[in-house]
């Protein structure tokens, strides 16, 4: 009875303290051990990244060390779970002295992982090699800044984003839109939401809302839509409070989700957004709003976790539109979110310089090259996008149209914590709390998260 | 063990003869064991409790004590009242009413019985007990899921979602099925302690089935009684399987104490809050322990 009394309350601690896989071993016979993570695994999430990673840079990179008289072992470490999770193993791993030599973040984690001291600036672990990279020239100074901290770059940029609305083309022909619908304000999203309401389509419009999506709801969500409003979660050192963009953001949620034109319910689920990407496959979601990864990851007809056959055919994409016309963010007739990863090295790995020259290696043209073989993303470096974007036309879009009206988030410590908010405020109103009400309520939160009112402009 | 030593002048201080020092030597590794991995833990969370230790961010590397300031925001936080209300709803009604009341009707029925019905009934009841919480988890979101459910299948009425309409009569039913086989095996084994030739007497003057159980069979497994409820009570209340069922929602609706710290301090971060959180449920746990240890010792 003690035992369990207390063990379960142990778990906490003994969790912190115990979790992790070993890090880079010793150096038993000359041989360099490495060891690389990302939240990739064969058969699953990120399948073509896991394939990329074994069976290309592995032994690609070993072979080169080889050949520089070096004897390197190169170990990947598979994951496939939300990206909440990966973050939290991570964290574990790296609070015990663990973890992967090269891994994977988030860009948006890289403020409070480098104040947790998880990962440092790339010239203090590594040396200057990092700061002299062939790639930093590249690279464009937004996609830089999401793997810049305090003006220290903590890993190498792995590449951008963006969100559009996708839409289902045949639906959208029973409805009777156009096959290259545009919508110019959220007027016309509720509108054509109607139609296909009226056409029979079970969930005319899937907008993530609620905290069971984690951050998915921010991105592809809350933020689109406040950036369209023409608000800004932060915005000269100021937090936004209960302001008129964000009650604008959550009335139109309120719109969608209590006349039936989205499905409340899948808010809620504990897999919600797995589903919305199976109704979506299945035909029965008129139109989406997410990022690229669904393009590549999820609907591509070779691996996506759900394969539509007929993806070039079937589904388009729009751009996201401001409220109306003029009212987004810098008076922006349409609006869009970004961010991205960023590779970074462990700070106590105990070969940096070989693992960044593994870092390095993934990120180099050829090896970008080879990664992207038919599973096209937008990666870091302007000269590989130029060859490899043409081929696809949606990261075209996204590149061409998307990119340069795109905002990011802000890379402080705290915007996790606010963004876990301002899910909740969303998970309010899909649940019938009015837009204003569940305003004041993050106001409330943010100020406690914040440092007070006196960090908050209303 | 308790009884034993507080009975010094009826038991030998020295019942294995092997005297302070070797004995101690014996029972060292295991204290020892007990000291690093139970004891040390439970304190460290205590102090952890009392700072605002964070999983990531500047808090993460340099902790400061803040004193009672997280037990002042878990308590004060609606969240933790409502977790610890729907912990109590948990406890009682897959514990003490489901598992405790299900086991023993299991137990009293098949009582005399031998064969091919109670062996199946029996089997059937432990391997919800033993198969792995992930695969048990999955069966069940299988089972109950919105859209493809078996259930919702047999009972023709597909997009019905249980885990979303009643979450805690979900986790309720599930964990009833889940943990019944402890409370039938521990039963099964006290009825075959009371003396059948009570049984026998009561029948003899008359007494109904009620009577029998209230007046012969509850008196003999009374401890019995209570020991499991004392054990499932504790198990059940820092149960963490709800969570692979639904994760806690929606939006919050089945979120358990166990629940509650792991997105606090896991999920959330907050690690300081969620050592003060589970020092409470530390506290919670030993007062319920306390009461039926109360409950029990009143037995002599």
């Amino acid at each position: 009875m003690r035992f369990r009394t207390i063990s379960a309350t142990a778990v906490l601690a003994l969790s912190v303290a115990a979790c992790g896989q070993s890090s880079s071993g010793g150096d038993g016979g000359g041989t360099i051990e490495l060891s690389i993570t990302l939240n990739a695994i064969a058969g699953g999430k990120n399948a073509k990244s896991a394939a990329y990673i074994q069976n290309w840079v592995i032994p690609k990179f070993e072979a080169a060390q080889k050949a520089k008289g070096k004897d390197v072992k190169v170990k990947f470490i598979p994951s496939g779970v939300d990206d909440e999770q990966y973050k939290t193993k991570l964290s574990l791993d790296l609070k015990s002295g663990k973890g992967a030599d090269v891994m994977d973040i988030d860009g948006i984690w890289a403020g409070e992982f480098a104040e947790a001291g998880y990962i440092k600036p790339l010239s203090e672990v590594v040396g200057p090699e990092a700061d002299s990279w062939e790639g930093w020239s590249q690279i464009p100074d937004a996609v830089q800044g999401l793997a810049t901290y305090n003006g220290k770059k903590v890993g190498l940029p792995y590449g951008t984003d963006g969100r559009v609305l996708y839409f289902n083309k045949t639906l959208m022909a029973k409805a009777g839109l156009p096959e290259d619908w545009q919508p110019k304000s959220w007027q016309e999203i509720l509108d054509a939401g109607g139609k296909l309401k009226a056409a029979g389509v079970p969930v005319p419009i899937q907008i993530n809302a609620g905290t069971a999506m984690g951050e998915a709801t921010s991105m592809q969500g809350v933020l689109p839509l406040l950036a369209g409003a023409g608000g800004e979660i932060q915005s000269g050192g100021k937090w936004s409070g209960a302001s008129q963009p964000l009650k604008d953001a959550l009335g139109l949620y309120q719109k969608i989700y209590s006349q039936g034109l989205g499905d409340p319910k899948l808010q809620q689920e504990a897999k919600g957004r797995d589903k919305s990407f199976a109704q979506f496959a299945e035909g029965k979601i008129g139109i989406l709003m997410e990022g690229d990864y669904f393009w590549r990851g999820v609907v591509n007809p070779t691996d996506g976790v759900a394969k539509m056959a007929e993806r070039d055919k079937v589904v388009g994409y729009a751009m996201i539109p401001a409220m109306d016309a003029g009212k987004g963010i810098r008076g922006q007739d349409f609006v869009s979110m970004s961010g991205g990863s960023i590779r970074a090295i462990n700070p106590g790995s105990e070969n940096p310089k070989e693992a960044f020259e593994l870092l390095a290696f993934t990120l180099s043209p050829e090896g970008l090259k080879e990664e992207t073989k038919g599973n096209t993303r937008i990666t870091p470096r302007t000269d590989v996008n130029k060859e490899i974007l043409a081929g696809d036309p949606l990261l075209t879009f996204i590149s061409e149209k998307v990119l340069p009206v795109t905002a990011y988030r802000p890379p402080v410590a705290v915007y996790p914590q606010v963004s876990a908010a301002l899910q909740e405020a969303t998970a309010a109103v899909v649940g019938g709390t009015a837009p204003d009400a569940a305003a004041a309520e993050y106001q409330k939160k943010l100020e406690g998260l914040v440092g007070g009112a006196g960090n908050v402009a209303s | 063990m308790a009884r034993a030593t507080s009975h010094p002048d009826r038991y030998s201080a020295d019942a294995a003869g092997l005297g302070r020092a070797r004995a101690s030597a014996f029972t060292a590794p295991a204290l020892l064991l007990i000291a690093v991995f139970l004891v040390f833990p439970a304190l460290w969370v205590l102090y952890l409790g009392l700072t605002n230790y964070r999983l990531t961010g500047i808090q993460a590397a340099n902790p400061e004590v803040v004193g009672a300031e997280n037990f002042l925001t878990a308590l004060t936080n609606g969240e933790f009242w409502n977790s610890t209300w729907l912990t109590f709803q948990f406890v009682l009604g897959s514990a003490v009413i489901g598992q405790a009341v299900l086991g023993f009707a299991i137990a009293w029925l098949l009582r005399d019985r031998t064969g091919p019905l109670k062996r199946i009934v029996e089997g059937l009841v432990i391997l919800a007990w033993i198969l792995p919480s992930a695969v048990v988890s999955f069966l069940w979101v299988a089972l109950l899921d919105r859209d493809g459910g078996t259930l919702n299948t047999l009972l023709g009425i597909p997009g019905f979602g249980w885990l979303l309409e009643y979450p805690m009569a979900s986790i309720i039913v599930f964990n009833t099925w889940r943990g019944t086989a402890f409370s039938m095996m521990l039963y099964g084994a006290a009825l075959g302690n009371v003396p059948p030739s009570h049984l026998e007497s009561a029948r003899l003057a008359g007494a109904s089935g009620w009577q029998q159980l209230r007046d012969v069979v509850f008196p003999h497994i009374r401890g019995h009684i209570l020991t499991n409820l004392l054990l499932i009570s504790l198990w059940t209340f820092n149960d963490f399987t709800p969570f692979m069922l639904t994760a806690g929602g929606p939006d919050g609706k089945s979120e358990i104490l166990a629940v509650h710290v792991y997105k606090e301090a896991i999920l959330g971060g907050n690690l300081g809050v969620g050592a003060a959180v589970s020092t409470v449920i530390l506290l919670i746990n030993l007062a319920v322990a306390v009461f039926y240890l109360r409950l029990l010792r009143r037995r002599g």
